[in-house]
């Protein structure tokens, strides 16, 4: 019996927790975390009705039908089951799942899409990961870092993910959920910061030896700040060359780096005809492409 | 001597050493006593040869309590290495090789064993069975799941683990990225086994359609051989696809083909894919049984029938369905799009309902019941409220935009473990706490039995709930270290400790199990439970042939009907029985299997090539051979019953 009660609080702090204090997944900044940890806690409030259920249910047949507490002769009778129980057994739990339906896809489309309500065009990131690190290319700017990114605040981003290797998965928790970059696709991760701020950033998917120590920081700034960064790498940054990304490429850990010019323009992401899946017919892609484009924007 | 260098281990540490050396002597030492023993001559005609279900599962059980420690001793080795940040204790290489080969070891190599040591042994008895429809089948599966496990596990001393982690995604698992022969290991090993695994299946389910006593139809099957019947049809459905995978792997490992590599056409999703197609409904394979047991002791101890039987086979029925519908929860975060996430988010928090019919029917079994805190049923009572947790965690993972936060997380990894620790852990305890007695003739100590049961459930809580709240922080699973700063030491030591109770539990069933060989009473009839169905009809132990006569019955609850509404169970006089003999060529024939899979995975083809010879060699052999069985007469059978204290008749 102390069990059950130990759980029951448990399960108290434990929500507690997850609605009060700063874990990172529950400490949104910006849409797409914020919708995610709504989703969390949303689920987690309904899950904890009943799992309630379950323990009250538990613990008092526990109390009331324990041996103990009955008499010598007594037979317990030969039950069935009835219509009316297994209806509500069955309906109360189909109708959760429903509502969670309803709210699982809706949130589908709202993180499989650009953030709502900003002005501005996003911003394109692609951000590539090798072992054990990750490139991050601006094409509008045209620079390039490695192991850390800035970025606008209110500005939607969108980050085209792949890899140079095995498959890893793009996460900052606070921004919002991970997706995984693979070397023979380019998948595309919708985000935006909502307040300055420096925010951490990992690989999440394993990949081998350096996997513990495979993340980056990200710094949030205002539109301003980050045109006078990009600036500041345009005038004093050494260009990337080919040979210089080979170099990077190299399995090993690397400190932060920044370059004028992105490795894009010779080793180009695996999209559209360079991706891993192409079967020779680069104009039907190509098509499908912009096509997909324009329904975007 | 460059022959040799391939045998080499790629990144040896003492304690590795030391484990060859241990390995070595355990192995000269269990050579020296049974030739000082003469015990060879028992070994091989009572054991290798043997095709009775009883003690193929009686070996299962001994193999998945063998093999429970090895995958414990890795996860005590990770909570040790992650208790504190910024940890030495093990290396990223040697972390990443614990955390794959525990996760093989105990999916494949603890927990399948352990149900198919419970399917073996009760499923021919629950239905009044001589033994499973193909005995020597029986053996063979036994013997190749065993080699399976015995290759995997000399992976740390001969060559090197796999490290890839037990879902081995391509490309990391490919040549370029693992360059050691582990991750052959894996894809050889995990095939000797599923092999066995497959023809199991078969077996059981051709055994539960056509060896059922007279009288049991499907609707008066014990609930126990129900989900062994659906587990195994499962099984027949899903294992060929990870036979499939596995194949395709070897061959991009070893013969050069591209298929999951990302380059000339492959696809490393491809990998994902079929792993998860499979995995998903292995994870059913895992709990239905444990499902079964839980069905056959809450109802045993709340002295009551199983409420809403009807409702307990559908929700099975729907499970195995939609089970094959769910794998791409595995990886919402590939990006395939909203549109495909959502649909297998709705089918994912779907399994939830059957999932849930069933709780509510074991808590109304409890229901006007007369409920007896037995061993077992303290088992099953702890389950409930655990897994219960385990499983609205999943239905929250199941959100799929919500679980691009929780994927590859800690939060993930409590999810999974609070499912499979209650869901198999305790229902393979209880299960073999339950049985016991029909295996050995005596009964476990109950006292330490509760012990051990308070130290595991409390220890699962402790070392598992942390894990929600660091998952959230932001803890990736995987991960060998962490800085402090991270703020994560907290809750890892929390597990460690929790890890800790769990690890003394384990060791209490080990202690519990010799206490009970030398005090326990061996007399303690052949019910001593006062159970309800047809197993313990017959004695403790039970003889070669199960039943001296076959069993009627008229309902799922035979032996109840017999003790409380006056039904016969056994009809008429004895007659001669009609038994298999035991056959050396299972065990043989796996044996080439193990030397066929090691050649394979160090590429010494001469040797694949004679092996694989000998392989075929066994099965022309058995082809050929003309094998009609024993017969046991009359007389033997009444003086065998006459041992067990008077003959039923
Ligand atoms: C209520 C029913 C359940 C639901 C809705 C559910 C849902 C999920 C989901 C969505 C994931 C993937 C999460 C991710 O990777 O981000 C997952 C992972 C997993 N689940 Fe469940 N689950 C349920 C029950 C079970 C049961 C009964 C078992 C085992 C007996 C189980 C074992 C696992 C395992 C082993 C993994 C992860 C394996 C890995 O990635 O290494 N689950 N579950
Ligand atoms: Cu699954």
């Amino acid at each position: 019996m102390k069990l059950k009660w130990a759980f029951l609080s448990l399960s108290f702090f434990v929500v507690t927790l997850l609605s009060g204090c700063n874990l990172l997944v529950l400490d949104p900044k910006g849409p797409q975390a914020e919708r995610q940890a709504h989703d969390i806690i949303l689920s987690a409030s309904i899950m904890l009705f009943i799992v309630i259920t379950v323990f009250s249910l538990l613990i008092y047949m526990l109390i009331k039908y324990r041996a103990s507490k009955q008499s010598e002769d007594y037979e317990p009778p030969y039950i069935e089951g009835n219509k009316w129980v297994e209806s509500i057994v069955i309906g109360i739990p189909v109708l959760i799942i429903v509502v969670l339906s309803i709210v699982s896809v809706r949130s589908n489309y709202i993180v499989e899409s650009a953030p709502e309500g900003y002005e501005e065009e996003p911003l394109v990131v692609y951000a590539s990961s090798s072992d054990w690190k990750w490139h991050f290319s601006y094409p509008e700017q045209d620079i390039e870092t490695v192991n850390y990114l800035y970025i606008p605040t209110n500005r939607p981003l969108e980050f085209k993910l792949y890899s140079h290797g095995s498959i890893t998965s793009f996460w900052i928790p606070q921004l919002g959920g991970q997706k995984y970059a693979m070397s023979d696709m380019v998948t595309t991760l919708h985000l935006a910061a909502d307040e300055p701020g420096e925010y951490m950033g990992r690989n999440a998917n394993f990949n081998g030896k350096g996997f513990a120590e495979n993340t980056f920081n990200v710094k949030a700034m205002p539109q301003a700040d980050f045109e006078d960064w990009v600036e500041e790498v345009k005038e004093t940054a050494e260009p990337i060359t080919e040979d210089k990304f080979q170099e990077l490429l190299e399995p090993g850990h690397l400190g932060q780096l920044t370059f004028n010019g992105t490795h894009l323009e010779f080793s180009p992401a695996p999209e559209g005809e360079n991706g891993g899946h192409q079967h020779g017919n680069s104009e039907h892609d190509k098509n499908q492409h912009s096509s997909e484009e324009a329904s975007e924007h | 001597m460059e022959f040799f260098d391939r045998f080499a281990i790629p990144h040896p540490s003492p304690l590795i050493y030391a484990s060859m050396v241990a390995i070595g002597l355990t192995v000269i030492a269990i050579i020296a006593g049974l030739t000082y023993f003469k015990k060879w001559g028992y070994l091989w005609r009572e054991w290798l040869t043997t095709v009775d279900h009883k003690r193929i599962g009686i070996m299962y059980l001994l193999s998945a309590l063998l093999m429970l420690f090895r995958g414990g001793a890795d996860a005590i080795m990770m909570r040790a290495q992650l208790s504190v940040p910024e940890n030495t204790l093990l290396d990223a290489q040697h972390y990443n090789e614990i955390f794959t080969t525990h996760g093989v070891v105990m999916i494949i190599f603890m927990a399948m064993p352990f149900i198919m040591a419970l399917m073996n042994f009760v499923v021919p008895l629950q239905i009044g069975a001589r033994d499973v429809a193909f005995p020597r089948l029986n053996a063979l599966s036994f013997w190749l799941f065993f080699m399976g496990a015995m290759l995997f596990n000399i992976s740390f001393v001969i060559g090197g683990s796999p490290d890839a982690g037990w879902t081995s995604y391509f490309p990391l698992a490919g040549n370029e990225l693992s360059t050691s022969v582990g991750t052959n290991y894996y894809m050889i090993a995990i095939q000797i086994a599923g092999l066995g695994t497959l023809m199991t299946g078969i077996n059981f389910i051709v055994t539960i359609f056509k060896m059922r006593a007279p009288g049991m139809t499907l609707m008066k099957m014990p609930m126990f051989t129900w989900s062994a019947l659906i587990t195994n049809i499962i099984i027949v459905f899903a294992f060929p696809v990870l036979t499939v995978a596995l194949a395709m792997g070897t061959m991009d490992r070893l013969f050069g083909t591209h298929f999951f590599a990302t380059t000339n056409g492959g696809m490393d999703m491809l990998w994902a894919n079929l792993f998860w197609v499979w995995g998903h409904p292995e994870v059913y394979i895992l709990i239905l049984p444990a499902f079964g047991i839980y069905s056959e002791v809450i109802s045993a101890f709340a002295r009551r029938n199983l409420y809403g039987y009807k409702s307990m086979v559908g929700s099975m029925v729907i499970i195995s369905l939609l089970s094959f519908f769910v794998w791409v929860h595995h990886f919402f975060t590939m990006g395939q799009g909203a549109l495909t996430n959502s649909i297998f988010s709705i089918t994912t928090m779907a399994i939830a309902v059957p999932t849930g019919i069933k709780i509510f029917n074991w808590l109304f079994t409890l229901w006007k019941g007369k409920i007896e805190v037995t061993v077992p049923m303290l088992y099953s009572l702890g389950f409930i409220p655990i897994f219960t947790i385990g499983g609205v965690t999943g239905v929250m993972l199941g959100m799929s935009a919500a679980d691009y936060q929780y994927h590859n997380t800690m939060f993930l990894v409590a999810h999974f473990h609070l499912v499979i620790i209650p869901g198999v852990v305790f229902a393979m305890i209880a299960g073999l706490t339950y049985w016991w007695p029909k295996m050995f003739g005596f009964m476990l100590n109950e006292r330490i039995g509760k012990w051990t049961f308070w130290f595991i459930a409390i220890g699962t809580c402790v070392a598992f709930f942390p894990m929600f709240i660091s998952g959230l922080d932001g803890q990736a699973r995987r991960m060998y270290t962490y800085s402090e700063s991270t703020g994560f030491g907290i809750w890892n030591m929390l597990s460690f400790f929790g890890a800790i109770l769990l690890a003394i539990g384990f060791a209490l069933i080990v202690y519990n199990i010799y206490y009970s060989i030398r005090y326990a009473s061996r007399d303690i009839g052949d019910d001593p439970w006062n159970a309800r169905s047809l197993e313990w009809a017959t004695h403790n132990p039970v003889p070669d042939y199960n039943f001296a006569i076959t069993p009627e019955v008229s309902s799922s609850e035979g032996l109840w009907d017999a003790k409380k509404r006056g039904h016969t169970l056994f009809k008429g006089p004895y007659k001669e029985i009609h038994m298999p003999s035991n056959s050396g060529v299972p065990f043989i024939m796996s044996a080439i299997f193990f030397v066929f899979g090691f050649a394979m995975i160090f590429s010494m083809w001469i040797v694949a090539i004679i092996s694989a010879i000998g392989i075929f060699a066994c099965m022309a052999h058995r082809s050929f051979e003309q094998d009609h069985g024993y017969h046991i007469s009359v007389d033997e059978i009444k003086q065998t019953e006459a041992k067990f204290g008077g003959a039923k008749e």
